[in-house]
């Protein structure tokens, strides 16, 4: 049922939900968390739907907070708020207002969002799109214990993850990074199989799509190593290479949808990893409302510090000696899983496994002299 | 739940990074009478949704044995088919294909030799192919005299041996024997082959959302536990009814019964889990402690005859449809003393419950199916109101509703609205369709991950099933020395006796 309201208050709203319910026969719903949803005419319909699938997983009163644009200095003095009450099976499984503040109003949006939250339940803001510079800090940000940005929604993405970590607070998180659990949790499964020191990882994915820069810092930032990004065409995340020292695992999805996980030594095998909906990250956003602390520790690991050897090696250093000394290691590496498959064969090792391991090594050698000028170049521009 | 098991090793492992879901390993699942029921509806399902969740590892394989002539090609129809069916998440075509990949078939027979060497290829091709470095579990969805075939069998083609580091479970589902003596040799049977800590026991109730959360309800709130106990309650009654009768399956049923089919381990379970202690913390051998402690503390009514009753279904109407009684259905012996209703009286003897009594009842072809645990509290020691103002009120309870609807109920008086003083029972709910998803794991899903993961909290172990037929046993020698089951119409709440029972004790069931 659908209750719509002109030039109104927040306590008219508060009523018309209290007589949705009643009209539909539900007083009392098992609510536990409400979301809002601050966005722009334009992006209202996308996330309020992917909203209501998400409530059927976490039933919710969602309210969707529209700021209209002021065209005129009239528009601008004058102020007013519009409300839809949505209560039952329009509103997926909760209860939904969709509230458009006109001129002064919409400067002061908690004003009529603050009355209209759940009683003793937590807050989630959600910015689609536009999120603030500081979301903490933001007036609605402040009513929330979690705060859901959107990078890959923003004109610079790289750039806003810099100011994301800048402004981090505990509560923060960004649909970027839930985007990469998939990734993530099938690259911490590949390793369960192995028992393997990772040397240096790369992450491939289109540009500007800042998941990638976050899965690198993520992989940066637990293994310490060397973490390169390069670019793809997409769609999204493309691949991941590993270098470990018993030969390279690679995760690559050319697709969007069905990856090949390729570890040495081990058959190849094709895992799921769909790129999501909307819905479905906002379900696992709000399954936990606790702080990502992993996700704080990523965003601090800083952006600057891909594809720069970790500080561990030998920083400041000539570009040119750091191709050497990257080289020597792989070559020292395809030594290790030369000797390695030399070993009397405890584990069925045989020369043709020990010739295969060298040739990772010394591609690797010359692709790591071949990318440092590049590197340089770059550096350079 | 049980602390995550990070491998020290894997340092993209992390126990804050709660995102990341508890992935099985590299293994493989090997399920015995994969053309039944069970397989089709819940396993093959579970396996589907657990792999669309991402719970399973790369290289999964799943493996069926049964008699038919089917080639892998028709087996993985069957799944596929079996999938979309009964699969709760939505089909998605590169999960399929992640699956298909891992899926064969092994033809043959239980005592066909060639056919378990074929078996063992097929293991062998698989860690090769599909990477699942010899993890294998067995699940055993077969009738209960194949038990031991099917045990034996594995342990001569050096199936059940874990060489380096690998593991062999055995997964084996209800019944646990039919009374102490045969639980112990199927016991031995199985211990012989698969290590205590590798033999999975399936209650499939235990993997359930709502009986999962009686912990949680009991031991993470403060207003739960201090009335939990016999200064409170008065007395708790745990039901789980069922509107069908026994179906086709007459054969497995008849000289069975309902008490041996749902008390010796569902509602057993229930009442532990209802009853037991804090234990010291969540794992698997804390919570056996305090289960296995509460199962040994409970105590038999002294005059048997006066506090059970067993019973059967007679003809009548259920749910609109005209249903024959028990001793009318095909393939049942007529004189058969098979109970299908079975409603008993246990003590506690400690601390915590002495003189309360636990009220079990189970029975088909009641009024609808239902599973729940309701603790009844006493009255008010003294009420200021006259008695005309709380005539219509009852005892406070709280229901844990397992299924359907799950969720829990609080029971408790109000005033009515009006000018006179007078009292109601309302009730207070919480539902888990409102408040979470309405997409909660199946519990096979849980319990086959639980399995992979090697984690044992949801799964009865040796001790606890003997301890439940000690309980049972001399309920059943009794039922088979006196007298004959009563009758009670189709689609009732069960026979008069029972209701006599209660009455007795000044109590009466609820009507769940």
């Amino acid at each position: 049922m659908k209750i719509d309201l002109t030039d109104t208050t927040a306590s008219k709203v508060n009523k018309a939900l209290v007589q949705g319910r009643r009209a539909i026969g539900t007083p009392a719903v098992g609510m536990v968390l409400t979301l809002v949803i601050v966005t722009d005419e334009e992006n209202a319909y996308d996330a309020l739907r992917a909203a209501n699938d998400a409530s059927h997983e976490h039933p919710s009163r969602t309210l969707v907070v529209i700021k209209r644009v002021s065209r005129s200095p009239r528009d601008r003095t004058q102020s007013r708020l519009d409300a839809e009450v949505r209560v039952g099976a329009d509103a997926g499984s909760g209860e939904t207002v969709v509230l458009r503040l006109y001129g002064e109003v919409s400067d002061h949006a908690q004003s009529v969002v603050l009355p209209l939250l759940l009683p003793d339940a937590p807050v989630v803001v959600w910015w689609p799109v536009n999120a603030p510079l500081d979301p903490a800090n933001d007036p609605l940000g402040a009513l929330a214990q979690r705060r859901v940005t959107d990078t890959y929604a923003s004109e610079q993405p790289v750039r806003e993850l810099s100011a994301r970590a800048d402004t981090y607070t505990p509560g923060d998180t960004d649909l970027s990074w839930t985007r990469i659990t998939p990734w993530r949790s099938m690259l911490a499964a590949a390793l369960d199989q192995v028992v393997c020191e990772v040397k240096a990882v790369e992450v491939e994915g289109e540009e500007f799509n800042p998941s990638c820069e976050l899965l690198a810092m993520w992989l940066a930032d637990r293994l310490d190593v060397p973490v390169k990004r390069s670019l793809s065409s997409g769609p999204g995340l493309t691949a991941v290479r590993m270098d470990t020292d018993c030969g390279p695992i690679v995760l690559d999805r050319a697709d969007g949808s069905l990856a090949t996980l390729s570890i040495q030594g081990q058959p190849d095998r094709a895992v799921a990893l769909k790129r999501r909906e909307t819905a479905e990250l906002i379900a696992e956003e709000l399954r936990r409302l606790d702080p990502d602390d992993t996700y704080a520790s990523v965003l601090r690991f800083g952006v600057e510090r891909l594809n720069s050897v970790p500080a561990s090696a030998v920083r400041g250093a000539e570009a040119a000696e750091a191709a050497v000394a990257k080289a020597v290691q792989a070559v020292a590496l395809a030594e290790a899983a030369v000797a390695k498959a030399e070993v009397p064969p405890a584990k069925g090792a045989s020369p043709a496994k020990g010739e295969a391991a060298e040739t990772p090594g010394e591609a690797d050698a010359q692709e790591a002299a071949a990318q440092e000028p590049m590197k340089k170049a770059a550096a350079n521009s | 739940m049980p602390p995550f098991t990070v491998t020290e090793a894997n340092p993209l492992r992390d126990a804050a990074d709660r995102r990341l879901p508890r992935i099985a390993g590299p293994s493989g699942l090997v399920i015995f009478g994969v053309t039944g029921d069970l397989s089709r509806k819940k396993l093959m399902p579970a396996v589907y949704d657990l792999a669309n969740r991402g719970l399973l590892p790369p290289g999964f394989s799943l493996v069926g044995f049964a008699r038919r002539e089917w080639a892998h090609e028709d087996f993985a129809q069957e799944v596929h088919d079996a999938v979309k069916e009964h699969a709760r998440t939505p089909f998605r075509e590169e999960v399929w294909h992640q699956l298909i990949q891992g899926m064969r078939f092994v033809q043959g027979t239980f005592d066909d030799d060639d056919a378990f060497e074929r078996l063992r290829g097929t293991i062998e091709e698989l860690d090769k192919a599909q990477g699942t470095g010899g993890n294998f579990a067995f699940y055993l969805s077969v009738p209960p005299r194949s038990f031991p075939v099917v045990i034996q069998q594995l342990k001569k083609h050096g199936l059940a041996d874990q060489t380096g580091g690998s593991w062999r479970r055995a997964v084996i589902e209800k019944p646990f024997g039919h009374d102490l003596n045969s639980a112990e040799q199927l016991n031995k049977v199985v211990h012989e082959v698969f290590a205590p800590d590798q033999v999975f026991r399936i209650d499939h109730y235990l993997g359930k959302e709502t009986v999962q959360n009686i912990l949680a309800l009991r031991f993470a709130n403060t207003m739960f536990e201090p009335i939990w106990n016999r200064s409170f309650v008065d007395h708790v009654q745990i039901t789980m009814a069922e509107d069908i009768g026994i179906g086709g399956r007459a054969g497995y049923y008849d000289g069975i019964g309902a008490a041996r089919d749902v008390i010796q381990n569902h509602l057993l379970q229930l009442m532990a889990l209802t009853a037991m202690e804090e234990p010291a913390s969540f794992d698997a051998d804390a919570l056996a402690a305090e289960k296995t402690k509460v199962l040994g503390a409970v105590r038999l009514p002294k005059d048997l005859g006066r506090d059970t009753v067993f019973a059967q279904y007679a003809a009548g109407w259920q749910g609109g449809e005209k249903a024959v009684g028990y001793l009318q259905e095909e393939g049942t012996d007529p004189r058969s003393k098979t109970d299908t209703y079975a409603a008993i009286k246990l003590g506690i003897d400690n601390r915590r419950w002495a003189g309360v009594p636990f009220y079990l009842r189970t029975g088909k072809r009641l009024g609808r199916r239902v599973t729940e645990i309701a603790v009844v509290f006493q009255r008010a020691p003294h009420s200021p109101f006259d008695t005309t103002a709380t005539e219509e009120l009852g005892q406070n309870a709280i229901v844990i509703r397992v299924q359907p609807d799950e969720g829990v109920t609080v029971r408790f008086g109000s005033k009515v609205p009006g000018t006179s003083m007078e009292i109601r029972d309302v009730s207070m709910d919480f539902a888990y369709g409102e408040s979470f998803t309405e997409s909660s794991p199946e519990a096979y899903e849980r319990l086959i991950l639980d399995v992979l993961l090697g984690d044992s909290n949801l799964f009865p172990r040796t001790e606890e099933v003997e301890l439940s037929w000690k309980i049972l046993d001399p309920i059943e020698e009794y039922w088979d020395q006196h007298g004959r089951p009563a009758q009670y119409p189709s689609g009732t709440w069960g026979p008069v006796e029972a209701d006599e029972m209660l009455k007795r004790d000044g109590r009466s069931w609820r009507r769940p």
